[in-house]
C-alpha cells in the first residue's frame, strides 16, 4: 500500500484555498525582521497576524514582513464580543483584502480563554458577508456544531491557554470534535514543543498552530523548522494508522475466545 | 504603626504645616457631585494592606511564590516583602520568562501629551499644585491640531492626554473635544486627567478614549489626607474608585500606580496590586496597566528627597506586579534614566514612553513652551532613539496594540 506523506498530494482546504503546508505561523510575539526567517523554515503558507499590529504606512506595520506569497491570516483579537469581532473582520478585510479572518473573542484579559457563544454569533455573520471564517473555541462539541451550522470553514480548537505551553490539556475533547465535525480541526493555543505539534496530528488534526513555542525558543527559525518536522511526521504517523497502545502489559493473544472450537 | 511614622519629613515645609493645622475637609466623604457606586472593593483592598506584615515572610515563602505556576495574594506579598531581596536575580529571570510567555519580545511605545496644566488640587509633593507659581495654559483646538500632528510625525500610534485636574478649566467636554481631535492622528489615546463619574467615562470613550489611567498615589487613607490638602482629589474613595467607574462607563482598560516613595512603598505597592487584582476578577474584561513612578525632583520645592526606593526596590515592585499578574501591562516613567529604563523593559516592563515633554504644547514648534512642566524627566530621548535602543536589545516596538471598536 502507498501511503501519501508527500506534500504534494496530501493537501487540505479553507474555503476556497487549497494548502499543503499544515503548520501556521503565528507572528505576533518576536521581532518582526525574523518573520520570514521563520515562514521559511516552517515552510508555513498561512501565517497569523493581529490586525491591531496593522499599522499601514507606519512604522513597525507587521505588514511590511510577511513575505509574498504567503496567506495572511488577520485575527480580531482584542474583540470583546460578536459585535466587535465583525467590525475588525470587516477592517481587516480592507487592509489584507483577504477573505480569511480568525475569530478570537476573549472576554477575559487572565487567561485569554474565548467566549465561544459570541464565537458563534460572529462566524453566523462573517460566514454570511462571504468571509473564510476560522472560528478560535475552547472544544465543545456542540458549540463546534454550532459554528460549523454557522458556516464556519474549520475550527479552531485550544491545547492550552494561549502562551502556556502546556500542549495538548484539551486532547480528549479535541479528538471528540476530529472524529465528529466534518470541517479541519486547527489545535491552535498551547503547543509548546513540536512533540505535542506531532500528537496533535497524529490524532487527525488537519493542521496545527503554533507562536509562543517559537517566540520564546532560543533560536526561532530553528524552533520554527523543528516544528515543521514535528507536524510532518504526525501527519505521516496519521496517514499510516496509529498502532494501539496498551495501558500496561503485554498482550495475551486471545485470553477470553481462545475457547471457541466450531 | 500611625501613619504619622511614615512620613516623609522632609517633603513638609512651613507653608504646608500651617496648611495642616487649618480646618481641612473630610477626605473620606463624597462632595455632592461625586457619583457612589457602592462598592466593596476599596474596604477589602485597605483591610488587607494594613493587615500586611511584610516582615512576617521568608525566604522560603519567597521561593515557594516563585516555584508557582501562577500566584495567589500570599506569593504577591512574599514577593514584596524584605525577605525578597536577596533573590532579586532569580525573580528578575522569573519575571522576564513570564513577560516573554505573555507578551513575546513586544514593547509598546508610546508618548504623554499635556494639553493643560490648570489644577484645582493641593498636592505637597507636585509642580502642577494649584499653590506653585508655575506658568499656566491650555491648548485650545488649533494648539492641539499642531501639537498631536508634531506627535503623529514622530511615528507614534499612542498617546496619553493629560490635563492637570482642573474640571473648571479642563472641562469634560473640552477633554472629548480632545479625544475627538487626536483621533484623527493616533489609534490609542489613554486619559489621565481627574476622576470623574461614570457617565462622563462613557461620553470620552464615545469620544475615541481606550482606557483611563489614576494613580491613587498612597493607598494609607490617612498619609493621603496629609498630601493632599484641597481639591477633588483630596476625597480619597472617589479617586480610589475611579478605575471601577472607568470600567462602568464602557473603558476598555484602566491604569493603576502608586508613588513610590510618598509612603511605605512595600504596602503602597501591595494595595496596587489588590486593587486591579480585585478589579479584574470583577470585570474580567478589563484590561491591568500598571505604573511605577518614584517620587522625583519638582520645580519650586527642591527640598523634597524620598528616595527610599533605590532601583533595587524598583525592580522588586516591578517583577512582583508582573509574577502576580503576567498578562497586564507595565509601563515604566521616563522619570527613570535610559539605563533602568532599557533594562526594565528586558525584564518585566512591556510598555515605554519617548520624545517625552511634560510640559504644555512642546511638541509642536508654534506652541512651544507654553506652560511649565509637571516633573523634570530623566530619559529625553526621542521616539527615534527609544526605538532604536529597543531593537539594539532584541526588543520589538510596537506602535498599536489596540483598535478602537
Amino acid at each position: 500500500m502507498e501511503i501519501h506523506t508527500d506534500s504534494k498530494t496530501d493537501t487540505w482546504k479553507l474555503g476556497d484555498h487549497t494548502f499543503t503546508s499544515r503548520f501556521i505561523l503565528g507572528s505576533g510575539k518576536y521581532s518582526l525582521e525574523l518573520i520570514r526567517a521563520a515562514v521559511e523554515h516552517a515552510g508555513a503558507q498561512i501565517v497569523t497576524m493581529a490586525l491591531r499590529r496593522a499599522n499601514e504606512g507606519g512604522l513597525a506595520n507587521i505588514l511590511d514582513y510577511i513575505p509574498d506569497g504567503v496567506s495572511i491570516l488577520p485575527n480580531t483579537s482584542g474583540a470583546r464580543n460578536a459585535q466587535e469581532a465583525v467590525r475588525i473582520a470587516r477592517l481587516a478585510r480592507e487592509v489584507c483584502g483577504s477573505d480569511l479572518i480568525k475569530i478570537e473573542i476573549m472576554r477575559d484579559t487572565k487567561y485569554l480563554l474565548p467566549d465561544n457563544y459570541e464565537t458563534v454569533k460572529a462566524t453566523e455573520i462573517l460566514a454570511r458577508e462571504g468571509f473564510t471564517v476560522m472560528p478560535y473555541m475552547y472544544p465543545d462539541l456542540n458549540m463546534a456544531r454550532d459554528m460549523a451550522d454557522a458556516g464556519a470553514a474549520c475550527i479552531m480548537p485550544l491545547g492550552a491557554p494561549i502562551g502556556s505551553n502546556k500542549g495538548l490539556c484539551t486532547k480528549e475533547f479535541i479528538q471528540i470534535l476530529i472524529d465528529e465535525i466534518d470541517l479541519p480541526i486547527i489545535v491552535d493555543a498551547g503547543i509548546g514543543r513540536p512533540s505535542q505539534a506531532c500528537e496533535a496530528m497524529e490524532m487527525g488534526a488537519a493542521a496545527v498552530m503554533a507562536n509562543t513555542a517559537i517566540a520564546t525558543s532560543g533560536d526561532i527559525a530553528a524552533m520554527a523548522g523543528a516544528m515543521k518536522l514535528a507536524v510532518e511526521a504526525g501527519r505521516a504517523a496519521h496517514l499510516a494508522g496509529m498502532g494501539g497502545v496498551r495501558a500496561k502489559g503485554g498482550s495475551a493473544s486471545s485470553p477470553l475466545t481462545g475457547y471457541l472450537r466450531d | 504603626m500611625s501613619a504619622e511614622n511614615h512620613v516623609n519629613e522632609s517633603i513638609l515645609s512651613d507653608e504646608i504645616r500651617e496648611h495642616q493645622r487649618e480646618n481641612r475637609i473630610d477626605h473620606m466623604t463624597y462632595l455632592p457631585d461625586m457619583e457612589d457606586i457602592g462598592s466593596e472593593v476599596m474596604d477589602r483592598v485597605i483591610s488587607e494592606m494594613e493587615l500586611y506584615d511584610y516582615d512576617s515572610y521568608t525566604e522560603a515563602d519567597v521561593r515557594r511564590a516563585l516555584g508557582r505556576d501562577s500566584r495567589s495574594l500570599e506569593d504577591f506579598k512574599a514577593l514584596l516583602s524584605p525577605a525578597a531581596m536577596p533573590l532579586l536575580e532569580e525573580i528578575a529571570q522569573a519575571a522576564q520568562a513570564e513577560t516573554r510567555k505573555h507578551f513575546g519580545n513586544s514593547i509598546a511605545m508610546f508618548t504623554p501629551v499635556y494639553i493643560a496644566n490648570y489644577c484645582e488640587n493641593y498636592c505637597i509633593y507636585c509642580g502642577f499644585n494649584c499653590h506653585n507659581k508655575i506658568k499656566r495654559a491650555q491648548l485650545d483646538e488649533a494648539e492641539m491640531e499642531r501639537e498631536f500632528a508634531a506627535v503623529a510625525k514622530t511615528g507614534l500610534q499612542e498617546i496619553l492626554l493629560l490635563t492637570g485636574e482642573s474640571r473648571k478649566k479642563s472641562t469634560v467636554e473640552y477633554i472629548g473635544r480632545a479625544c475627538q481631535i487626536a483621533r484623527k492622528y493616533f489609534r490609542v489615546i489613554g486619559l489621565e486627567v481627574y476622576p470623574m463619574n461614570s457617565d462622563e467615562y462613557a461620553y470620552l470613550q464615545t469620544c475615541g478614549a481606550d482606557y483611563v489611567t489614576v494613580f491613587q498615589e498612597t493607598y494609607d487613607s490617612d498619609k493621603y489626607e496629609t498630601l493632599h490638602l484641597a481639591g477633588h482629589k483630596r476625597i480619597f474613595p472617589y479617586r480610589f474608585n475611579a478605575q471601577e467607574r472607568a470600567l462602568l462607563g464602557g473603558m476598555r482598560g484602566v491604569g493603576f500606580a502608586a508613588l513610590l516613595g510618598l509612603d511605605d512603598f512595600r504596602k503602597d505597592a501591595f494595595a496596587t496590586g489588590m486593587h486591579a487584582w480585585l478589579l479584574q476578577k470583577k470585570y474580567p474584561h478589563g484590561e491591568i496597566a500598571f505604573s511605577c513612578p518614584r517620587l522625583r525632583p519638582i520645580i519650586n520645592n527642591d527640598r523634597i528627597n524620598p528616595m527610599d526606593v533605590h532601583e533595587a526596590q524598583l525592580l522588586q515592585v516591578v517583577c512582583a506586579y508582573r509574577l502576580f499578574m503576567p498578562f497586564a501591562s507595565i509601563t515604566i516613567s521616563s522619570r527613570e534614566c535610559a539605563r533602568v529604563r532599557d533594562n526594565l523593559v528586558q525584564i518585566a516592563a512591556t510598555k515605554i514612553s519617548a520624545g517625552v515633554s511634560t510640559g504644555i504644547g512642546e511638541h509642536g514648534e508654534e506652541v512651544a513652551d507654553k506652560g511649565d512642566e509637571q516633573f523634570e524627566i530623566s530619559d529625553g530621548r526621542s521616539v527615534d532613539e527609544v526605538y532604536r535602543a529597543l531593537e539594539a536589545n532584541h526588543l520589538q516596538p510596537v506602535m498599536a496594540e489596540y483598535i478602537y471598536v
